[in-house]
């Protein structure tokens, strides 16, 4: 599998990005003047304790949440609001219940103003890249966790976005399911050639997909890292330098 | 490996027995029969029974065959469809009024929060002000006529409609509005898609329930000041002393509320396959 390719398309540009939030009158600044430049077509993992701003970093990038201060740059264009070229996966797979599988995976496209017929079928291509062809006419409440997330990861890809951003989209699975999906993303994503911004608190996840760890401070005002991993794909997890990657970001938050 | 979506067998899964050795389909389909419908027929035989032997004064409860007769000839002669049609027009209008407006006003109150609390505590109390108790307020507006007596049943079914739509469109997942946004759909879009087809079933709950409440204030209105309609006969009759046709029209009630409740099923499980509250 081929390793960092540079593209043009999908590089998001962010300086010093300032979000805080008021909780009963009191501010709370969550992020504080965060820059950082991620390369069309990379795997950006983001990494923190809980309650960090993982979420909240993700969401300003999508569009879901207004800056306080700072710029969003994407492509070199800066970018407010909800875009085309970003496609979101969250933590739950957030399926219509009454759509089946093919209608859910079609329905960014359908929103997007695309005919039903071409939807469903540029989205059949995208079930059959997360292997559930044979689950084409099934109801959400028929699919196990995995299945129902494989399809939200669908549906996220069937819009070709330049940048997909998935808020712990593996957090709920089981380690195994959680191992072979970790699996498939690494797939996708280099077939796909899609920057892909990652949320995660599982520091062996972001050490297995992603070509930089973005760690951001436990301590309000402490500086955000970056952590290169510059290891082949497909990786071991048991190899000797993927340990040592993990021990070292498990040093970051003083665990041993 | 094909895949076969379960439904149907889902669907009465709950209700079918693992028998040790199951017999030829008609036998074990004569067995569910039974075990459905067993205790009704028992019922229906037992009348039938007590009140032939007069265990059961057959002046009240006359035996089952003689209702039965009068049905047939109340059906035969045409008197009874008239007073079924009649009455189904006056629980039709008012059900399908209610339904035209009671429909769009939930999901327009259900969208518009500041809407939905100005209106709320009007909502409430009308809600909890029976429809019988100010059908007597209608009959001085309206006179006795056809006018108060729909007007009443569409009252008593517009708030059942309306809370549950309003209800199904503020119990709306807000995760997937927000999913629907990041795609780019418009509000209008966003409420077509989403927002409608998550209200369906509690619209059908509803839809159920007053339905229900149709049948009960229809049969209300017909007892007073209606000289035609399926609850005029059943007092009409007993006035008469002709109890046979008094139980004939009763049992064509409780036909019209199965009926009634049938349809209904049938059309949510059709919209509403997807629910897993779906019956
Ligand atoms: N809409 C909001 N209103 C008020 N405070 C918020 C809001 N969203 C997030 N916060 C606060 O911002 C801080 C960061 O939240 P965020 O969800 O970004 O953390 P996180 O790193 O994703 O945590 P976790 O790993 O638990 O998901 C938290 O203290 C949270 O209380
Ligand atoms: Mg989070």
């Amino acid at each position: 599998m081929s390793s960092i390719e540079t593209r043009t398309k999908g590089e998001v540009t962010i300086r010093d990005l300032t979000k805080s939030f008021k909780i009963d009158g009191e501010t709370l600044t969550v992020l504080r003047k965060v820059s950082l430049d991620i390369r069309g077509g990379e795997s950006l993992a983001i990494v923190g304790a809980s309650g960090s701003g993982k979420t909240t970093l993700l969401r300003v990038l999508a569009g879901l949440e207004e800056p306080d201060g700072g710029d969003v740059l994407i492509d070199g264009a800066p970018v407010h609001g909800l875009g085309r070229e970003r496609a979101v996966i969250f933590q739950e797979p957030r399926l219509l219940l009454w759509l089946r599988v093919l209608g859910n995976v079609a329905f960014g496209l359908e929103v997007q103003g695309v005919d039903r017929a071409e939807a469903e079928e540029r989205a059949r291509r995208y079930i059959r890249l997360v292997g559930l062809t044979e689950f084409e006419t099934a109801w959400p409440r028929q699919l196990s966790g995995g299945m129902a997330q494989r399809v939200g990861i669908a549906r996220a890809l069937t819009v070709q976005p330049e940048i997909l951003l998935l808020d712990e989209p593996l957090g709920a699975l089981d380690a195994m399911t959680k191992m072979t999906m970790q699996e498939e993303l690494t797939r996708i994503w280099d077939e796909e050639k899609v920057t892909m911004v990652l949320v995660t608190h599982d520091l062996e996840e972001a050490i297995y997909l992603a070509d930089r760890v973005l760690v951001l401070p436990k301590e309000k005002g402490g500086s955000v890292r970056l952590l290169d991993i510059d290891l082949p794909r497909p990786r071991d997890r048991n190899g000797a330098r993927f340990v040592t990657f993990r021990k070292q970001l498990m040093a970051e938050f003083g665990l041993h | 490996m094909t895949y076969q979506i379960a439904d149907d067998e889902e669907r009465s899964g709950g209700r079918r027995f693992p028998w040790p050795n199951p017999g030829p389909r008609i036998l074990s389909a004569a067995r569910s029969g039974l075990a459905d419908y067993g205790l009704l027929i028992a019922f229906f035989a037992g009348w039938q029974i007590a009140s032939s032997v007069e265990w059961l004064n057959p002046a009240v409860f006359p035996p089952l065959d003689r209702v039965a007769y009068a049905l047939y000839l109340g059906i035969s002669s045409g008197a009874l469809i008239d007073d079924i049609a009649i009455s189904l027009q006056r629980s039709g209008i008012a059900f399908g009024a209610a339904i035209a407006f009671g429909i769009p006003l939930g999901l327009f109150m259900g969208q518009i929060r500041a809407v939905e609390r100005a209106l709320d505590p009007i909502l409430q109390l009308f809600r909890q002000t029976s429809a019988l108790a100010v059908y007597p307020v209608f009959i001085l507006m309206m006179g006795l006529g056809e006018a108060s007596k729909v007007f009443v049943i569409f009252w008593a079914t517009l708030f059942p409609i309306l809370l549950a739509t309003i209800g199904g469109v503020k119990e709306v997942d807000a995760k997937l509005i927000e999913m629907a946004r990041t795609f780019g759909a418009s509000r209008l879009t966003t409420f077509r898609r989403v927002v409608l087809p998550a209200s369906v079933p509690s619209i059908f709950v509803g839809l159920r329930l007053s339905a229900t409440t149709a049948l009960l204030l229809l049969i209300a209105a017909e007892m007073i000041g209606a000289n035609k309609g399926v609850g005029f006969q059943v007092m009409n009759a007993q006035y008469n002393f002709q109890i046979p046709l008094m139980f004939a029209a009763i049992f064509l009630l409780a036909f019209l509320g199965l009926a009634a409740n049938w349809v209904l099923i049938l059309l949510q499980r059709r919209l509403c396959r997807w629910s897993p509250n779906t019956p």
